[in-house]
């Protein structure tokens, strides 16, 4: 594999593997303070799931750059200028209707990504897809069935739902914008372009908003940054809780 | 043949989270394969972060080990596992084991009532829904159906 190819595929395979990582640990906050017993339960399963799939990716990135780096030190030992994960990902639970419409946004991006992904030329990529888009596809019906029960809910749960969608909006953008790691990679149809993305991704929130009665924000403005590194506040708070314990003993096991 | 008696030690190695089925049962068993080194045994994980994998390849080589063979386990993830890839073996032993198999119409494990209501879609494990019975009220598991 030539240099560049295989710097650009490591970066994908990073970026890919830390939006799922940070996911995953914001929902593992959620752990023993879920509303109830059973949404407790389904929010850290939907975790592992995540990060069962940036422990495939890291560990795949590791193979592919080729110098030594194993699945934790690509979690552990990277600062917060080396994330380059969505921002959305990293924003904060707030309340239990926030967390859905983070999540609903995020699977309604991630269901069409591992569809076109499981096709990809790469086919240890490919198999990661294919068997995470089995597991998006899942989550989706969980958070479209939660954004629908509190939009079309109470005045209470439809007032918060809408707040939810209206903070969480300007993050979606970002999901859809391309650089030259993913133009170069879907050349080869490695990657895919995140453009393409966006039909499936508008069909499923217009479907499930008008099912919810919620409203679909202006397009005005949105954030980027995090696919350069350039985060939000909340992100170094997150990685100083999640990698305290292998920065202050590196190596340690259970 | 070595590779049936190799086949026949993995009937030891369970699901430490379902004891009821062997990972053949499960149709996590995807290879047997021998080199002059030992054995190399290929797993699919049946979700992407199933915590029980871990376990499963200690076991794997430790059953291996006991019968003198060197085992090394690798993980394939493509075709992805599907609750398709259960043996019909491993569905009769889920429905012993009072969990609900997938695919078809859920039935209550204690009274066979047919019309099981859905709790919730994330059970207590990550490959399991819960589910409990309108007729008789037993709360039961059920194997995930992936959409």
């Amino acid at each position: 594999m030539i240099d560049e190819r295989r710097t650009s595929l490591v970066g994908y395979l990073v970026r890919l593997g830390d939006d799922n990582l940070v996911l995953a640990q914001r929902l593992g906050e959620w752990s023993s303070r879920g509303p109830t017993l059973e949404e407790d339960i389904a929010l850290t399963n939907i975790a592992l799931d995540l990060l069962g799939r940036a422990r495939f990716l890291f560990t795949y990135a590791g193979h592919v750059e080729g110098r030594g780096h194993k699945e934790d030190w690509f979690a552990f030992f990277r600062d917060e200028r080396e994330f380059t994960n969505l921002l959305l990902v990293e924003q904060p639970n707030g309340d239990f209707a926030h967390t859905m419409a983070r999540q609903f946004f995020f699977d309604a991006w991630s269901v069409p990504l591992w569809e076109h992904l499981s096709a990809s030329t790469d086919p240890t990529l490919a198999g990661i897809a294919g068997k995470a888009a089995k597991e998006s596809r899942y989550h989706l019906r969980h958070s479209s069935a939660w954004v629908t029960r509190l939009g079309d809910g109470t005045e209470e749960s439809h007032r918060r739902m809408q707040s939810a969608v209206d903070s969480l909006w300007r993050f979606t953008g970002e999901m859809f914008w391309s650089d030259a790691v993913e133009v170069e990679l879907a050349e080869m149809e490695t990657a895919v372009v995140p453009v393409r993305l966006r039909p499936r991704f508008d069909r499923t929130v217009d479907e499930v908003f008008a099912a919810a009665d919620l409203r679909r924000p202006a397009d005005a403005f949105q954030r980027r940054g995090g696919r350069l590194g350039l985060h939000t506040e909340h992100l170094g708070h997150l990685l100083a809780e999640m990698q305290h314990l292998q920065r202050a003993s590196p190596g340690l096991r259970w | 043949m070595v590779t049936k008696s190799i086949r026949d030690l993995l009937r030891a190695v369970v699901d430490p989270e379902i004891p009821a089925l062997t990972i053949e049962d499960l149709g996590i068993l995807r290879g047997i394969e021998e080199t002059p080194d030992g054995v190399v045994v290929s797993i699919t994980p049946t979700y992407s972060g199933c915590p029980a994998m871990d376990t499963i390849v200690e076991g794997i080589v430790a059953v291996l080990g006991l019968a003198g063979h060197r085992a090394e386990v690798r993980s394939v993830l493509a075709p992805p596992w599907t609750p398709l890839f259960i043996t019909e073996e491993g569905r009769r032993k889920l429905a012993a084991a009072s969990i609900a198999p997938p695919g078809g119409q859920p039935r209550c494990p204690r009274c066979a009532d047919p019309n099981p209501r859905l709790v919730s879609e994330f059970g207590s494990t990550a490959c399991k829904a819960l589910m409990v019975c309108t007729s008789c009220g037993e709360p039961f598991d059920r194997f995930k159906d992936l959409p």
